[in-house]
């Protein structure tokens, strides 16, 4: 972790919210500055991640799956992390910055359900009040994640705003804190928000790419030609990239979901076709009409289902450095379905879509795909649909 | 235009200036227009008008629901600025919008839209003063103010930064938290006015939570303008333009 705190990447990033957090901002910012640099934070933070977490997380040759697509697949294991995905990496990190800056209290937003589970879980750790917030629509659809959170203390506090879904959830939770910022901290779950969020969450997710960097080149001696991820807010992937943006022949994929198909409106897709805008105190690729309203997202995925993306991902693709790409619900289906029969491995709705696209996409030899979580959470939706 | 908004403080015969803040469009953009003649009728001295967004975050439940059911009802960014041509006839109209609002079709245009429908000002919730230097410049060479929020976590340091670039008035945010009707205001109300006080020239205005005459009383002790939003907001669903000209009677009368 050697990158400092960024508010901006390119034009996007930024501080768009109420006067009221300004300074919240600043002394998160500040907090998180002397956090990186301090051998005990690391330490504990390191300790946890292997005696709690569970990492590293395998790199796994996937043998079947490179048979199927044709070429070399390894998944970064993140569905073996404790909570089963890897949305512990940077609950972790976050509730023990908290500690330090002395906040008692924990709120924190869920669309899966996944970042909600392991928020409360870090709290549950820490003894620490948490309230999580989650629309009404994502509850019903990710019931047992629900079950989960309640039972690990948590407070689940269902918002029945818009859509029902992570946008409405990420909006209720910054309003919470806009009233409480005094004693509270806000675990943002994805690598959104205002600074310094985009970068504190990179920073805590980039063990991801860090460790798979390594591990390739343990087991291959050579750098992947494709790194793939699913891109909703865009932890996952902006974690794997980071070990990754610095190695120029490396081809970095992000898939956002793009639900019933681009052309129906009904989509997760704003990296791939939404235009520049504000939504949650960052500028980043937004979809939203002519006057500036947020649309409402959709994807099967809950976790996905998101109109923004970070702005770090905004940057990588005007940049060129990243690519993004989109994959229909049916795809992401399909993936799910045949992942679980060639490797006995049940993935999350989310990593499904990055697996579908690689399937359907050839291009090099070698490639990783972050399977960032276990689809255990889905089974009810996926099976309800046929 | 932004002269508009200093008389409005000057001479109002009040302990403060009464502003009450509507949403355009809201319940429709017919009904918007008339409870804001009934606000011009019954005593306010400067109107604030709301442009409906999806994503309202710094508004509480009355007003994030009046801007869904605005939307809902067809208001568009054009509807709104020509209930603002209508008002601005009558007495000066700040406008509240939202950063990706402006940002939308540029903050150039947006001045230029709003000033032409003779708004006398902006006010960007989600816009601190670090990010606000483009859209001020081009409400500057519009002669538009573009009026900033400050809050009672705001540090000195913060206060004088903005103190300094401020236009027109200071809005002061009574409370840590969001737009909505409270039972008391906070204790630390007065100290916070006086806080702001030392960094400007310009008029002081508080709101968020302030709802009854008794209320804008005491923030008239302290300060020259007193905002009411959710109030209004709620009347203006519940009884119409004929609601939300008791509502600001009972203000204007509480001021006297």
């Amino acid at each position: 972790m050697t990158v400092g705190v960024e508010e901006r990447f390119g034009p996007y990033g930024g501080r768009y919210v109420p006067e009221t957090l300004i300074p919240a901002l600043d002394e998160l910012a500040r907090a998180w500055v002397e956090a990186k640099a301090d051998p005990g934070y690391r330490a504990e933070l390191e300790g946890l991640a292997r005696d709690y977490v569970g990492r590293p997380t395998p790199l796994y040759l996937a043998e079947r799956l490179s048979e199927a697509a044709g070429r070399t697949t390894y998944l970064k294991r993140e569905d073996l992390n404790h909570t089963g995905s890897h949305k512990i990496n940077n609950a972790v990190g976050q509730v023990l910055l908290a500690r330090r800056m002395g906040k008692r209290r924990i709120i924190a937003e869920t669309g899966a359900g996944q970042h909600g589970v392991a928020t409360a879980t870090a709290c549950a750790l820490f003894d620490t009040e948490c309230v999580v917030y989650m629309g009404t629509e994502d509850m019903r659809r990710q019931k047992p994640n629900v079950e989960r959170m309640r039972l690990l203390g948590a407070e689940v506090s269902g918002v029945d705003a818009g859509a029902r879904t992570l946008k409405e959830a990420v909006s209720a939770a910054i309003r919470d804190w806009v009233a409480n910022v005094g004693d509270t901290h806000y675990v943002i779950g994805s690598a959104v928000g205002p600074a310094p969020y985009p970068a504190l969450v990179r920073d805590l997710q980039r063990t991801i790419g860090d460790e798979t960097r390594a591990q390739v080149l343990e087991a291959e001696g050579r750098l992947p030609d494709r790194v793939l991820a699913c891109v909703g807010g865009g932890s996952n992937s902006i974690g794997m990239f980071a070990g990754f943006t610095a190695d120029e022949g490396v081809e970095l994929i992000g898939v956002e979901a793009a639900g019933e198909g681009l052309e129906s409106g009904r989509h997760s897709a704003p990296l791939t076709t939404g235009a520049r805008g504000i939504l949650h105190g960052a500028l980043s690729a937004v979809l939203q009409d002519d006057e500036g309203q947020i649309l409402e997202a959709h994807s099967i995925s809950a976790g996905l289902d998101y109109p923004g993306s970070g702005p770090e991902h905004a940057f990588l693709r005007d940049t060129r450095r990243a690519r993004y790409v989109a994959v229909e619900d049916s795809e992401a289906v399909a993936a799910f379905k045949r992942l679980s029969v060639l490797e006995g491995i049940i993935p999350a709705l989310e990593p499904a879509h990055a697996i579908a696209w690689a399937l359907a996409n050839p291009g090099g030899e070698l490639d990783v795909i972050t399977l960032s979580g276990r689809g255990d959470k889905d089974l009810a939706e996926v099976l309800g649909l046929e | 235009m932004s002269e508009r908004i200093a008389a409005a403080f000057s001479d109002n015969g009040k302990a403060a200036a009464l502003m009450p803040y509507l949403m355009g469009g809201y319940p429709d953009m017919e009904a918007s227009r008339a409870v804001g003649e009934a606000c011009a009728d019954a005593g306010a001295d400067l109107i604030e008008l709301g442009v409906p967004y999806s994503d309202p975050l710094a508004d509480g439940p009355v007003i994030h629901a009046a801007a869904t059911d605005a939307l809902a009802a067809g208001a568009t960014v054009e509807g709104v600025i020509g209930v603002c041509e209508a008002l601005a006839a009558r007495l000066p109209v700040v406008l509240m919008v939202y950063a990706n609002v402006v940002l939308a079709g540029g903050a150039e245009a947006f001045a230029g839209r709003a000033a032409d429908a003779g708004a006398s000002g902006l006010i960007v919730p989600d816009l601190p003063h670090d990010e606000a230097g483009e859209l001020r410049a081009a409400c500057d060479a519009r002669g538009l103010a573009l009026v900033p929020l400050v809050a009672p976590t705001s540090t000195g340091e913060r206060l004088a930064a903005i103190g300094a670039d401020a236009r027109g008035f200071v809005y002061t945010v009574s409370v840590t938290g969001t737009t909505g009707e409270r039972g008391e205001l906070p204790e630390g109300l007065e100290h916070t006015v006086e806080r702001v006080r030392g960094t400007t020239e310009l008029p002081v205005a508080v709101g968020f939570g302030i709802s009854t005459g008794e209320q804008a009383r005491r923030v008239a002790a302290v300060a020259d303008g007193v905002i009411v939003g959710s109030r209004i907001v709620r009347a203006a669903g519940e009884e119409g333009a004929a609601g939300v000209r008791s509502v600001v009677e009972e203000l204007a009368l509480a001021l006297r």
